[in-house]
């Protein structure tokens, strides 16, 4: 969104979008040399593949884009998607209907978010720290509320819902993709062309220069951070329904793949810079990463190795253009 | 006379700019220079290119008669040149010895020397004449304390030329006072200064030589002496600066603000009023209050008891956004702080305050009207930048400040607070924002201005109060106020009374 520079002109504008959209080549250039070493990356079944295996981390980190671009951070929201899907769970299990399950689970992860956001907000806490205690605190209650053993959701007509939220196919394509496309395309909408959209970037640029403007900070730091649960929440649905039951440990470090597909995605951890549309390229690249390294045939822990040193390449790369 | 540094022929390119263009500058051996010239005239990065921060496009440094290339502050600094930015680079948690000595800690086996290193720093805080211990901790002391161990930093690192840029922005008069004192030691030991200041009448007091810029050019060199303060500024803005502040009078409105017993965190016992088109100065020293009365009626700081009064109504204000609800608009002392968005563009801090009324259906905002209505200040505030989408980073301190005052307008207030409006612009864009108050005073809106800058103060307000100690010392119409009567009540020695209600 906002590289710097640009002293003056359309031609280093122009400049300007080329370097912003550095994970995008990055991206096509690596989705090149995987089809050369094995044909079958670009197969449709496989892209599906991909985007339906993204879609998880992709609907994470785009809450997760909100709160960093506030300058904060959710650490939270790996428990918040375990606790809201065995939450869906037993109450699938337990036969009610699977519209009232979708909400009241959504809203739940919103609720978790905003209390997080409170204590972050006006119990002047740190982010860090208080998701780190929220995560703690909810894998906990995952495991008690699960007696740490996974919860099916049934297999009752309330359930159908879910059967096609997490397995389901339109036009061939998995709904997992359209739920993503639609939380990009609203977070998007939000993040470009609304009042509160130019709020999270003022607030993460300059917060007290944006509480000086006139703008309810508190309140708007709530708002990121329960935005960031619900969406979470969205996420744990998905692998629920997929699954057809919640594990107790679902979602055991997905906050730090979210952390990373922004990162990727040029936003600043700091606050301020940044954009939706990087994140889910950052989700992306993540996600073809891990595919590409399958159809190699390498070992999970060498996989492990390389998705490690691929994101710090690439946010050596982004500094340096940022600077 | 030796000159220890020698400048000239400089030329800097950014991309779109040609930032310096033939730059010149002398330093002489144990004398001031002043280097004056409007913000964008290529001050800094001069400096930037003298300390090896900055390479140069072309252009000849000669240190003592040699030819050099300084790669970086580090290289310079071995020369013996030493910078004290504009804002500080201090850390408040540390002592003063370990700021003086970071980065060259003074070792022994290994191991950091304590007692050496301050013994070594207490040394040379007695040359300054601070009373601290270099045990002390920064953050404790107040910002020109804080100037002074920048400058024995400076010394520290055996500087013989030392560059201040603008070291008296944030200074109270005795602060200042102490300040040139020092520069006089350090000028009777030999060691050259590169004084760069907006205030003129500094330069007349402190300075040998002055150099002025304008445009990235060399304009003029020439002996403080010789010269007079219209000379300086007609050579700085290229024009004829008369009638700094063209004061218009204006028939008075009905009241639109009365203050009653205000108390807070910050205040105690405020009262006074302020009519429809009437400018009223607030005067004071540094610390007395003045910003924390903004902040408390404009709903940043608590208050304990009293009532403020908008058009004869009571309101209630606790907030920000409270205070733009009731038409009053703030515009902050510290652009950099807490006034502007550095990362953002012109338009987006322009319009933060205002969003609201360019939302349309969906919450979405029109950006067509808001950039119509960006357009439009920018026009009328005559602001220079090449688009509104900009990084007002990248625009100069007087256009930084129109950009904030253009913030404030866009929330069409009522009553408007402009604090420090002119600190860190220069000459001519301050006559531009003098015209524009003067502007806003004659369609009828109420103006705070808070000022530390005395002829600013007279020359612009209806009436002038002065604070001392969190509280009302005096108030006087413009008629009536004197520098001297202003001063006293300043400094707390002499109350008036005051006739409000």
């Amino acid at each position: 969104m906002k590289t710097s520079a640009a002293l003056n002109g359309t031609t280093i504008k122009k400049e300007n979008k080329l370097l912003k959209n550095k994970p995008l080549i990055g991206l096509i250039i690596f989705g090149v040399i995987v089809s050369i070493l094995n044909p079958r990356f670009l197969s449709t079944a496989n892209l599906l593949n991909i985007l339906r295996q993204t879609s998880i981390n992709a609907i994470i980190a785009a809450g997760m884009t909100f709160v960093i671009l506030t300058g904060g951070i959710d650490l939270s929201v790996g428990s918040i998607l375990a606790i809201c899907g065995a939450v869906s769970a037993s109450m699938l299990a337990g036969g009610v209907n699977g519209y009232i399950v979708l909400i009241v689970t959504i809203i739940l992860g919103t609720i978790l978010g905003a209390v997080s956001g409170s204590f972050i907000s006006y119990g002047k806490l740190q982010a860090f720290i208080t998701t780190l205690v929220a995560m703690t605190l909810l894998r906990g209650a995952t495991l008690v509320f699960t007696d740490g053993k996974p919860i099916s959701m049934g297999f009752g007509e309330n359930a159908e819902l879910f059967d096609i939220i997490g397995g389901g196919y339109l036009f061939g394509i998995p709904v997992p993709i359209y739920i993503m496309i639609a939380v990009f395309a609203v977070c998007n909408y939000v993040l470009k062309n609304t009042k509160f959209g130019r709020y999270v970037f003022a607030v993460g640029g300059n917060e007290e220069a944006t509480k000086l403007s006139g703008i309810n900070v508190e309140k708007l730091k709530v708002k990121v951070y329960a935005i960031s649960g619900g969406l979470a929440a969205l996420a744990g649905i998905i692998i629920t329904s997929r699954l057809g039951s919640a594990q107790p440990t679902a979602g055991t470090g997905y906050e730090l793949d979210a952390i990373a597909a922004v990162v990727l995605g040029g936003t600043s951890l700091s606050g301020g810079i940044g954009s939706i549309s990087g994140t889910i390229t950052g989700a992306l690249i993540i996600g073809v990463l891990g595919n590409a390294l399958n159809l190699l045939d390498v070992s999970s822990y060498y996989q492990m190795m390389i998705k490690a040193l691929v994101i710090l390449a690439a946010v050596l790369i982004d500094r340096k253009t940022h600077k | 006379m030796e000159k220890i540094l020698e400048i000239s022929g400089i030329i800097k390119d950014f991309p779109g700019v040609r930032a310096l263009d033939g730059a010149k500058l002398n330093v002489y051996q144990g004398k001031v220079m002043a280097l004056l010239g409007e913000n964008g005239a290529g001050k800094s990065t001069m400096m930037k290119i003298m300390t090896g921060i900055y390479k140069r496009d072309a252009g000849i440094i000669k240190h003592n008669g040699k030819e050099v290339e300084f790669n970086g502050p580090k290289e310079s600094q071995d020369a013996g040149i030493s910078i004290i930015h504009q804002e500080l680079n201090l850390i408040d948690h540390l002592s003063i010895a370990e700021n003086i000595f970071l980065g060259r800690e003074l070792t022994k086996n290994f191991r950091i020397d304590w007692n050496l290193m301050f013994n070594e720093a207490d040394i040379i805080l007695k040359k300054l004449n601070l009373k601290y211990s270099s045990k002390e901790l920064v953050g404790k002391l107040s910002i020109g304390e804080k100037q002074m161990i920048e400058i024995a930093k400076a010394l520290s690192q055996n500087a013989k030329i030392i560059v201040m840029d603008e070291p008296t922005d944030a200074l109270t008069d005795t602060e200042t006072e102490s300040l040139f004192n020092v520069i006089k030691e350090l000028v009777a030991e030999n060691k050259s200064i590169v004084y760069i200041s907006h205030r003129l009448k500094e330069i007349f007091e402190i300075c040998d030589y002055a150099t002025i810029m304008r445009d990235g050019k060399f304009i003029d060199e020439a002996v403080v002496a010789d010269i007079t303060e219209d000379h300086i500024i007609e050579k700085m803005v290229g024009r004829k600066l008369k009638d700094q502040f063209p004061r218009i009078d204006t028939e008075l409105g009905d009241v639109s603000l009365r203050v009653k017993d205000l108390s807070g965190e910050v205040t105690k016992d405020i009262n006074f009023s302020l009519q429809k088109g009437e400018i009223l100065g607030i005067a004071g020293l540094m610390g007395a209050g003045r910003t924390e009365l903004a902040k408390t009626i404009y709903g940043c700081f608590k208050k304990t008891s009293g009532q403020i009064y908008i058009d004869g109504k009571k309101v209630d204000i606790n907030s920000p956004q409270e205070a733009l609800k009731n038409k009053i608009a703030y515009v902050s002392e510290d652009r950099k702080g807490d006034g502007l968005l550095l990362g953002l563009s012109v338009k987006e801090n322009m319009s933060l305050s205002s969003l609201l009324k360019f939302e349309s259906r969906y919450k979405k905002i029109d950006e067509k009207k808001e950039k119509i209505e960006v357009k439009e200040f920018i026009s009328k505030f005559n602001i220079k930048t090449p688009t509104m989408d900009q990084l007002i980073k990248n625009l100069s301190g007087g256009n930084q400040q129109k950009v904030a005052i253009a913030k404030a307008l866009m929330t069409n207030p009522k009553i408007l607070i402009l604090d420090e409006p002119t600190r860190g612009v220069d000459v001519g864009a301050k006559k531009e924002i003098y015209d524009l108050i003067n502007e806003f005073k004659h369609q009828g809106m109420s103006i705070i201005i808070i000022s530390s800058e005395m002829p600013e103060i007279l020359g612009l307000s209806d009436r002038i109060m002065v604070m001392y100690d969190k509280t009302i010392t005096g108030i006087f119409r413009r008629e009536e106020a004197t520098q001297e009567k202003i001063m006293k009540c300043a400094i707390g020695v002499m109350k008036e009374e005051i006739d409000e209600n």
